[in-house]
């Protein structure tokens, strides 16, 4: 299917084809742009900026929250930061890093030339800056920022005064471009495979790219109903959400976590990806169960369409509910534990060497698995109702996004930029990073379990004194945590215009697949004329395949 | 070599870290209040405390398991010690044993988990009842045996010192936050069920000691029920973002014994009886205002400012205000029904009728505002009569 379908697109590609040459001028180069590379460095570049912004406004929460009393913001400005936080950390930081890292690979692992529909794989990025400059507007509009949470629950969400509508339209516009690149990955990846590239041949990465896509496409137009009800509730006058007009508040719930629980496998399953690719490139061995490694992807992406009301134990759902969602919970982490074993054994009798990447890889299986265990403690419905929107649950999911997921988009930063510029970054300074940064995420975390069982609810912008020993941690590991980002930064830059080391195509001893066979950097235009694969190019071989 | 070692020395260092601070968690020599769950007063909170531990200790077993064979893999399996690659890459057999082995763990977990949600979901054969309704941002409790009702805001010292840069050291207040003028209370040793709505936005009920939180959701009449051991103060919070002051509604159950509980309840209706007189006396104007600086300073100032000024934009001035200087009835209007898309809230349920009649008066008649006119509590409390109670269920 894939050489058809291939040679079908060809002719498209042939007056790119003969030279290296990039589009001159700034604004051709980078606005006009319809390179995957290009854009994968706009959306890397973009979502950074926006992991910093959103940092910020978690060291005022931090720092509101160093001590008891209110010190430096009124509440409702602390409502504001916790909310917009949210929304920038997840839809501008870790999702558009994720598609960055697509853009850039996914072409350059399965043999392809470029994204399959590369005008609109413009659009899907510029959409962006426009979507998250209404967002981060409305802070300095009369009526302020949203105030009501990232998941935005009506009656509360309502009262935000007319800079709701920017909020509604920014997410609009974010659901739009997610919408448009993961059509375009899907595409990708079905259409553009190189011959001889199987599906079960296929890079983990992007298997758990192109099942993230159909996640994506599933669930963003769910968010786009549910905040244009809200906009209508608010603006129009309807009453889809207020129980005095008939409406009912806990449907907008219900709605929500349909689209937001595969929401964080849309940010965590692109994350299991590379810790697949990164553990055996380092362990200079196979990765363990590839096969069930796929299946239990695909197994995660679809029990996480039926859990959603774990997050809303406590609105008074039938007991029969109850119980369902309870055990659909639990079966989750079958599959998840499939994953963390296969690594375990995938390292087992390795030959491992730890350089930056690997070390972020491993810290990854050992604080993702810490996430994954306290949502298991949290899937049963009657303890739920103890840890429900304490610090327990800040504890928890931070513990799966940030040691998780943007753990995960540090080693594969880490990973692959030696691959983009064709310098080697700063191993010394990579380490000090990952250290530090493996520290103090701890500290940052940790002592938020204890606040949760304790007693200690979420969204809060002072408590009771004997709370503070703990917050008072927890601060002191967020803002080392906040100041250490900024050798990621350094170490960033440094590497691309900086370094002298040169990276060679390989790069890693271990690396295997069709992107370390291209130089470092790679051409403007890879894979013009596509490699045939053979199953010694990959790193996945079908079982049928002779062993590599 | 040095470089890998540091590596394991760190990892290792981490490792021990993470797991001495889980055990700290599951020893249960160190399960105070301030590090894990309570044990609670309740049957609800010790079951919940149980099945918190069981899945605890479980998780910590399967951690040992996991992050011990990984350390020891980066101990020995690493390219520095002249370690060489194995090259497997599947054992059917495994995969089948991690997959099997977990779903009966899962099972084991679900039994006891299934049990205790059951119970917890079953509020029949209860002795009393009590309504809860949240508002923004304080507790209304109301008791329809007994015909007692009451609301329960954060106490006044802690109100204070909350207060942006308030110069009151929060250690230095009693209960800093967890405490309310008016506790519910409750009699020990019975079966009290709850009724649960809100009357503004969602709001959540919870006291950890009584092992559950439940949502108080406008429209919605949740059910939830305690059955109190020991008598005592068990404190909690409002545990669903609820607005600008969500931090600042707390929750005091004051259990006590039936005789106790009784007494009680005969002071809080002859003190009912006491308010309605005042609600139907003729009051002056002098009287008014007075009461009337009181309430405006604990109630309205917080937007509206002490001076009238305001505060702009979300909060407009009082102080030559066309509202406070126009017709009698319209400003009445706004301050119980509040403002839609504001964040004026409606204060018919949240003040009594001679706390607003006093407000309003007294607005009228401050910051160089002169209408010159006053209302009468009883006036209030005819418009309260009249006009049906917001959010709560057909």
């Amino acid at each position: 299917m894939s050489d058809i379908t291939y040679t079908d697109i060809e002719p498209l590609h042939e007056a790119h084809d003969e030279h290296d040459h990039k589009p001159k001028g700034f604004l051709n180069r980078w606005l006009f742009t319809t390179n995957h590379k290009d854009i994968g460095t706009l959306y890397l570049i973009f979502s950074l900026l926006m992991f910093l912004t959103g940092g910020a406004m978690a060291m005022v929460i931090r720092a509101e929250l160093f001590m008891p009393g209110l010190q430096l913001v009124e509440p409702e400005f602390f409502n504001q930061m916790t909310t917009m936080h949210a929304l920038v950390m997840v839809f501008g930081a870790v999702m558009p890093a994720w598609v960055g890292f697509a853009n850039w690979m996914i072409p350059m692992m399965i043999g392809a030339p470029d994204m399959a529909l590369p005008r609109m794989n413009n659009w899907s990025f510029w959409i962006l800056p426009f979507a998250f400059a209404m967002l981060l507007s409305t802070l300095f509009m009369d009526s302020g920022g949203p105030a009501a949470g990232w998941t935005l629950y009506p009656p509360l969400v309502l009262q935000t005064g007319d800079s709701f509508a920017f909020v509604v339209f920014s997410v609009h516009m974010m659901g739009i471009s997610s919408i448009m690149g993961s059509i375009n990955i899907i595409a990708t990846i079905t259409n553009m495979r190189a011959p001889g590239m199987t599906l079960l041949r296929m890079p983990m990465f992007v298997w758990t790219w192109l099942i993230t896509a159909f996640l994506l496409l599933a669930v963003m137009p769910v968010l786009a109903g549910a905040v244009t009800m809200l906009l209508t509730d608010h603006f129009f006058g309807t009453n889809f959400f207020n129980a005095a007009g008939g409406g009912d508040p806990v449907m907008f719930q219900h709605i929500f976590w349909f689209f937001g629980h595969p929401e964080v496998y849309i940010m965590i399953l692109p994350a299991f990806g590379v810790i697949s690719e990164i553990l055996p490139t380092f362990a200079r061995k196979p990765l363990f169960g590839y096969s069930s490694m796929v299946y239990a992807t695909a197994s995660i992406a679809l029990l996480s369409f039926i859990v959603w009301a774990h997050h809303m134990f406590t609105v008074g759902m039938p007991l029969q509910g109850e119980l369902f969602f309870m055990y659909a919970t639990m079966l989750i982490s079958v599959p998840t534990g499939v994953k963390v074993f296969n690594w375990v054994s995938t390292m087992w009798q390795g030959e491992m060497t730890f350089e930056t990447p690997m070390l972020f890889a491993i810290a990854f299986v050992v604080l993702f698995t810490m996430g994954g265990f306290s949502g298991l403690m949290l899937a049963i419905t009657a303890a739920d109702f103890q840890y429900h929107d304490t610090y327990f649950v800040v504890a928890h999911f931070h513990y799966v996004l940030v040691p998780g997921a943007v753990f995960a988009l540090m080693a594969a930063t880490y990973y692959w930029l030696p691959k983009w510029t064709g310098n080697m970054y700063s191993e010394k300074w990579g380490k000090i990073h990952f250290w530090l940064s493996a520290i103090f995420v701890n500290v940052l975390f940790f002592p938020q379990h204890f606040l949760g069982l304790a007693g200690m609810p979420r969204r809060i912008p002072d408590y009771s004194p004997q709370f503070a020993d703990f917050n008072m941690i927890s601060s002191i590991g967020g803002f080392a945590f906040g100041v250490t980002q900024l050798i990621f930064v350094g170490v960033i830059l440094h590497c691309v215009f900086r370094s002298k080391v040169k990276a060679s195509g390989q790069v890693w001893e271990g690396a295997r697949g069709l992107e370390w066979t291209l130089s470092s950097p790679p051409p403007y235009h890879s894979f013009s004329t596509p490699p045939v694969v053979t199953h010694n190019m990959v790193r996945h071989p079908r079982d049928t395949d002779a062993a590599v | 070599m040095k470089k890998e070692n540091t590596v394991i020395v760190g990892l290792a260092v981490l490792a021990a870290v993470i797991a001495a601070m889980w055990l700290l968690l599951a020893a249960p020599a160190l399960t105070g209040n301030h590090i894990n769950m309570t044990r609670g007063v309740t049957p609800q909170s010790e079951s919940n405390y149980d099945l918190h531990m069981t899945v605890l200790w479980i998780c910590v077993g399967i951690g040992v398991l996991v992050y011990s064979t990984m350390f020891t893999s980066i101990v020995l399996h690493r390219k520095s010690r002249g370690h060489k690659a194995a090259q497997f890459s599947h054992s059917t057999r495994a995969e089948i044993i991690w997959t099997v082995i977990p779903v009966l763990i899962l099972v084991g977990m679900a039994l006891p988990a299934t049990r205790a949600l059951i119970k917890m979901e079953d509020p029949s054969g209860s002795d009393m009842t009590v309504k809860i309704t949240g508002f923004q941002w304080r507790w209304k409790y109301e008791y329809p045996d007994q015909n007692i009702e009451f609301i329960s805001s954060l106490d006044a010292a802690s109100n204070a010192a909350r207060q942006l840069n308030s110069g009151i050291d929060p250690t230095n207040v009693d209960n800093y936050l967890l405490n309310v003028d008016h506790p519910l209370v409750l009699p020990v040793g019975k079966k009290v069920k709850f009724l649960i709505t809100a009357a503004d936005v969602i709001h959540a009920w919870w006291v950890p000691a009584l092992g559950w939180k439940k949502d108080a959701i406008p429209g919605f009449v949740n059910e939830a029920w305690t059955y109190i051991d020991e008598p005592g103060i068990y404190r909690g919070q409002c545990a669903e973002l609820c607005g600008r002051d969500h931090g600042f509604m707390p929750i005091v159950v004051k259990a006590v014994t039936q005789d106790e509980f009784d007494a009680w309840t005969r002071r809080q209706l002859a003190a009912n009886q006491e308010q309605q007189a005042e609600t139907e006396r003729q009051w002056t104007r002098d009287e008014l205002m007075q009461h009337g600086k009181d309430v405006y300073t604990s109630e309205c100032a917080g937007c509206h400012q002490a001076d009238g000024k305001g505060l702009k934009p979300a909060f407009p001035a009082l102080a030559g205000s066309k509202v406070v200087n126009g017709p009698l009835t319209d400003q009445v209007d706004i301050v119980m029904n509040g403002r839609a898309g504001t964040a004026m809230s409606a204060w018919r349920q949240k003040l009594s009728s001679t706390d607003i009649a006093a407000a309003v008066t007294y607005t009228r008649n401050v910051f160089g505002n002169h209408a010159g006119d006053a209302i009468q509590p009883s006036a209030i409390a005819d418009i309260q009569r009249r006009s049906e109670p917001l959010g709560t269920a057909p």
